[in-house]
């Protein structure tokens, strides 16, 4: 059975905010093409303190992205605080009871995060946000499974998936957001959100196979 | 960047500071630092009356707070929504058990921070009853109104909301008499020249020089046209045209005008470009019953003014000539 342990994953989160913050300008950048280009700004910020509570406090996965949630939602607003606060509270609901996390712990994880963005954002794949990266990710992960496919290849098809759909948001019309009020012209610069989701995702699913190659060796 | 700031990731937190010290005797900070509650709040038995936004449209929001006015207010990064407890903790210092509205303007992120902040808020037994502006014409065509994005026409229904709340109405009268309000508001925007979030550092639009955005949004959103800037009287009438042809409104309405600035416009030609908006209204044989001219709703340092046109029945006539007492001049 591949899985590794909740407890003291929250190191996890930590990688997955180091690369939001090493990504702020850039994130800025493509944000301030079609929107207000605080995008990198305020996610490096959220990110940010929420690693300063998680350093040096052994976590478990599940508290560490309740507090990033819990963080994102009370100190950051805008659109993005309650998107992804809204994602990583339900990443925490998801696992709190699980010691030990497998693709099956991990697909209900995702999904469950997808659905909370989904209660509050009116937005639909394709509208040119970080649901056309999000959800061909989590369709990827699962398909992988389906098939029968070994933990870690399933979070390879997610990472490249998540890449995927991050990338043709470049080619889409934004209908949501800020952006939405460019119309055709917001098509041929990618989406901030769905850029931020891919790194998030990429990090994520690094950190858990990080995770799962651990525990197999212990397990040997 | 020719701009009085300290730190620029600080300009929020500053900004706060100096307009409790200039207005103590009318607002106080709550106990959530990104949270301006009026210092009569909460009133026990009337409704409470809340907005939200992101900062850089001083004198809103925050600058309507006050007696017959908004009781607290959600104070947001630049541009950028205010969290969902900040929306929460503003329904806390205004709640005076009669519940709350919370009258805000039609943007993504007010939309979801306000969802939320509505459920954390029943968990304590506060009730927020919500009424979304969106009387800006250009942001979407006639038949998609609930799409439109919400600006000046917000402080008439803060205005008319916040009045009747004071007499003592319930919660259904009041968010009743706020939509009404905002139905009854149409706003257009013309940029001349963009602006800069200090953060960032560079305006991410331009206006070049020698032509106007007919149509822009309080935070740059594109209008519906770019052309060679005109004579002002030219500008006000496209101005009350596009306003008035989306309001259809029969001969003899009594109306209330709205001309504000966006931040960089000298009010000398606000007052130039009212000329002719005066001319064209009453022209059209609409009778004005008050207007408003200066810096009311702005965006940052944008070189620009919106006009905003509500019609009024005989409630909302009376509720608008209540007396306020709040920062902004009203």
């Amino acid at each position: 059975m591949q899985q590794f342990e909740n407890a003291s994953a929250g190191d996890i989160v930590l990688s997955l905010a180091d690369r939001i913050i090493e990504n702020r300008a850039y994130l800025s950048e493509i944000d301030g093409k079609i929107g207000d280009g605080d995008h990198g700004v305020n996610m490096a910020k959220g990110f940010g303190m929420a690693a300063d509570r998680i350093r040096g406090n052994d976590m478990s996965l599940a508290t560490a992205f309740d507090t990033l949630g819990t963080v994102l939602m009370t100190e950051i607003g805008g659109s993005m605080g309650p998107l992804y606060g809204v994602m990583f509270t339900q990443f925490a609901e998801t696992i709190e009871k699980s010691s030990s996390i497998d693709a099956r712990t991990f697909s209900a994880m995702l999904s469950n995060g997808l659905d909370g963005i989904q209660s509050i954002g009116s937005a639909k794949v394709g509208d040119k946000t970080l649901l056309d990266t999000l959800v061909p990710a989590i369709q990827a992960f699962d398909a992988a499974n389906a098939s029968g496919k070994p933990f870690p290849e399933a979070l390879d098809a997610l990472v490249v998936a998540a890449e995927k759909g991050r990338d043709s948001t470049r080619d889409l019309v934004a209908k949501i957001g800020r952006a939405s009020r460019l119309g055709e012209r917001s098509v041929g610069v990618l989406d901030a959100g769905a850029t931020s989701c891919a790194l998030i995702l990429k990090a994520l699913a690094l950190g858990a196979k990080q995770k799962l190659l651990i525990s197999a060796t212990a397990g040997r | 960047m020719q701009r009085f700031i300290n730190n620029p990731d600080e300009v929020v937190e500053d900004t706060v500071k100096g307009f409790v010290k200039a207005h103590a005797d009318i607002v106080r900070l709550a106990s959530n630092p990104r949270v301006i509650a009026a210092r009569h709040a909460p009133v026990g038995g009337k409704v409470g009356v809340i907005t939200g936004g992101g900062s850089g449209h001083e004198p809103a929001f925050i600058g309507y707070t006050g007696r017959n006015m908004l009781d607290a207010v959600a104070v947001g990064e630049l541009f950028s929504s205010p969290t969902a407890k900040s929306f929460l903790d503003a329904a806390r210092e205004a709640n005076g058990g009669k519940g709350v509205v919370c009258l805000y303007g039609n943007y993504a992120g007010d939309n979801m921070n306000v969802k939320m902040a509505i459920k954390l808020a029943a968990k304590e037994d506060i009730e927020i009853a919500t009424v979304v502006a969106n009387d800006d014409v250009c942001s979407a065509g006639p038949d998609e109104r609930e799409k439109r994005r919400g600006v000046a026409g917000e402080i008439f229904m803060w205005k008319c909301a916040g009045a009747l709340a004071a007499e003592g109405a319930g919660l259904e009268a009041v968010q009743a008499v706020a939509q009404r309000a905002i139905d009854n508001c149409r706003s257009i925007g013309v940029g001349l020249g963009p602006c800069t979030l200090p953060a960032v550092g560079h305006p991410n639009f331009l206006i070049e020089p020698g032509t106007m955005e007919v149509g822009i949004g309080h935070h740059g959103e594109p209008g519906v046209r770019v052309e060679p800037l005109k004579p002002a009287a030219e500008i006000a009438r496209d101005m009350v045209k596009i306003v008035l042809d989306d309001h259809g409104l029969a001969a003899g309405t009594e109306v209330a005008v709205l001309v504000s600035g966006l931040g960089a416009t000298p009010v000398n030609e606000l007052y130039i470009l009212n000329d002719t908006i005066e001319q064209e209204i009453t022209g059209r044989g609409l009778t004005i019953h008050k207007t408003y001219i200066g810096n009311y709703f702005t965006s940052l340092e944008m070189v620009g003014a919106t006009l905003t046109v509500m019609a009024l029945d005989a409630e909302l006539k009376r509720l608008l000539d209540v007396d306020v007492d709040c920062p902004a001049r009203l």
